[in-house]
């Protein structure tokens, strides 16, 4: 199976909250660490459960491709996925101010009739602007099924997946012939929430994404790594601008209260939610 | 700009609450809109729908409709709203919407203004402001396409009332096949064995953190079960294995914004109250007095959790 992970390069979720605005109101992430969408982090994790057996993963027995969007900089982002075990990576060379969903679908739709992946995977949003549209929009591109949300997925030959697809508490369970587009939760890197053709019953993997082995960081240095401009690959324009964010009202410390009693009677009198 | 076309979502036959959000994202913009309801036994649900102020009531329904498939629903919403001259497309931002909103905007070519929390609407511009970076950013956008695809959060936008008017009822033709559809199967729903409500539709959320240990569902249970709230979890809960990762609250977990929020031994690390921060109430029960989530709550316990929410337990109670 030959599968196409898509990646985005944002503000490490842990400092967030350090995010400040520019004067005009522009996202300033100065000084704080960029890495991989985490739920993108996921995606390769599931890309490469999918293309093994978990019990010798040094054997690969399929593809993973990654491909971002931006500029020179997110090359250390895919480095760092090569590392952790993708074959190849591509950036498509774009400024992040010339996208938006509707020009990296564009884009991811060019690439996939080029590469022909059998799977595109992708985190289900983004951790800056959490759109939660490329891997719809894709699969509205490319005419094929989608399953987003997913928190388990199982192989059926590689012909179809079995996607569980976390639903506000509970799980919608549908099949999807390949090709298709996956988007994954978190849940999807829980030891058992993948099996791929391969997968012997029973195989349980640690819980979490891989890290990658200092050697295989070495040894990613020489896997493929292309650079293709995004005008080669799609003309659209962003169909959302975004124009200066501001920062949500501070929440102020309330009161103490002495003891459960004054609580609840403050909640009932005062806050008016019991 | 022409007018709003609303996407009613059902579940078990009748309209889930969090439409009539979106009615009332339609009602805020001001423009005439119509509502389209679509599923097996959509026609059933028309006559709810006809109560809110729209121009129409449009129907979808039909036996393939049974199950929600994104490849089923999408080509019909986007033909209905291109027949009708509808150029905003809005849904709310549920599991649903969030699936679907932006495969219709797809083909429609149309720019998604995702999961607003506000619309201002100034002269002929419309301006969507919309959480971002885990809720420490409001960003504002405008849609640059003459088509808008919205999803809105229910959380903010309150639920629309009846106007006293009564909106005609029509039906709609499904739109041809996409032959995706045929490359879908649903297989089942699997609801969880669990009567409580989802954590993002509770009116009041009971949170556990890791000091709760082994005893995290003994503790929280019988306040949940007094409350009628949803459980939720801090990552280090989770982490260590004392909660389940799907109650997980915060940056990487669930976004929660409940009328009360009641965090049980949570210390308020930052990556969990970005998750809850937009609760409209907030309890802290903590011993550790230096914790920061005393820092956000608009109501803070020290006291020991394992003392404190049994006795919360029996006054929500209340005697007998």
């Amino acid at each position: 199976m030959k599968i196409l992970v898509a990646a985005k390069r944002v503000i490490d979720p842990e400092n967030l909250n350090k995010i400040k605005l520019s004067p005009s109101g522009e996202l300033d992430s100065t000084g704080l660490e960029q890495k991989a969408s985490p739920y993108d982090e996921y995606a390769l994790e599931t890309a490469l459960r999918l293309t093994e057996s978990g019990v010798n993963p040094k054997q690969r027995l399929g593809e993973v491709v990654v491909v971002t969007f931006g500029p020179k900089p997110a090359e250390q982002m895919l480095r760092a996925m090569l590392g952790t075990g993708a074959d190849r990576a591509i950036r498509v060379d774009s400024t992040d101010d010339a996208l938006d969903g509707t020009v990296v679908a564009a884009g991811l739709k060019a690439l996939v009739d080029r590469e022909k992946p059998d799977l595109v995977l992708l985190g289900y949003q983004q951790a800056e602007h959490e759109s939660n549209e490329v891997g719809q929009r894709l699969a509205g591109l490319l005419g094929w099924p989608q399953a987003t949300f997913a928190g388990s997925i199982d192989s059926e030959n590689d012909l179809a997946l079995v996607v569980g697809r976390e639903v506000e508490g509970a799980v919608a369970r549908i099949r999807v012939r390949l090709p298709a587009v996956v988007t994954v939760l978190d849940k999807i890197v829980h030891p058992q929430s993948v099996r791929s053709k391969h997968t012997p019953a029973g195989h349980a993997y640690p819980d979490g994404v891989r890290f990658a082995a200092l050697m295989a960081i070495m040894a990613a240095k020489k896997k493929p790594l292309a650079e293709i401009p995004l005008s080669e690959l799609t003309r659209e324009a962003p169909r959302v601008r975004y124009l200066a964010a501001e920062m949500p009202p501070r929440r102020a410390a309330g009161v103490r209260v002495k003891d459960v009693h004054e609580l609840v009677t403050k909640l009932k009198t005062e806050a008016k939610v019991l | 700009m022409g007018g709003i076309l609303v996407i009613a979502e059902l579940a078990d036959g009748s309209v889930r609450r969090s439409s009539l959000s979106a009615i009332t994202f339609a009602r805020q913009v001001g423009l005439p809109f119509a509502v389209l309801t679509i599923g097996e036994g959509a026609r059933a649900s028309a006559q709810e729908l006809a109560v809110f102020g729209a121009q129409r009531v449009l129907v979808a329904d039909d036996p393939t409709l049974k199950d929600y498939v994104c490849e089923r629903f999408a080509p019909t919403v986007a033909n209905v709203a291109k027949d009708g001259g509808w150029d905003t497309i809005v849904m709310a931002a549920s599991a649903l919407g969030k699936d679907l909103a932006p495969r219709v905007a797809a083909i429609l070519g149309a720019g998604y203004a995702p999961d607003i929390n506000m619309v201002k609407v100034d002269g002929a511009r419309r301006l969507y402001r919309r959480p971002m970076c885990a809720g420490n950013v409001l960003g504002w956008l405008e849609v640059t396409s003459p088509v808008h695809v919205v999803s809105v959060r229910p959380t903010e936008f309150a639920a629309a009332e009846p106007t006293g008017t009564v909106s005609p009822i029509e039906s709609v033709a499904l739109a041809a096949e996409d032959p995706a559809s045929k490359q879908v199967e649903f297989v089942r729903l699997e609801t969880a064995k669990s009567e409580r409500p989802d954590l993002a539709e509770a009116r009041v959320v009971v949170a556990g953190g890791r000091a709760l240990k082994e005893q995290f569902m003994p503790v929280l249970q019988p306040l949940a079960d007094a409350l009628g709230a949803a459980i939720g979890a801090s990552r280090a809960a989770c982490d260590a294995g004392y909660a389940p990762p799907e109650l997980q609250v915060g940056q990487t977990g669930r976004t929660v914004a409940p009328q009360l929020y009641i965090a049980i031994g949570i210390s308020g690390a930052i990556q969990h109250v970005a998750g809850m921060k937009a609760s409209k109430v907030i309890v802290a029960i903590n011993k550790d007095a230096d914790a920061p989530i005393f820092q956000i709550a608009d109501y803070g316990l020290v006291q020991d959790l394992f003392t404190a929410v049994p006795e919360l337990v029996k006054l929500v109670r209340g005697p007998g």
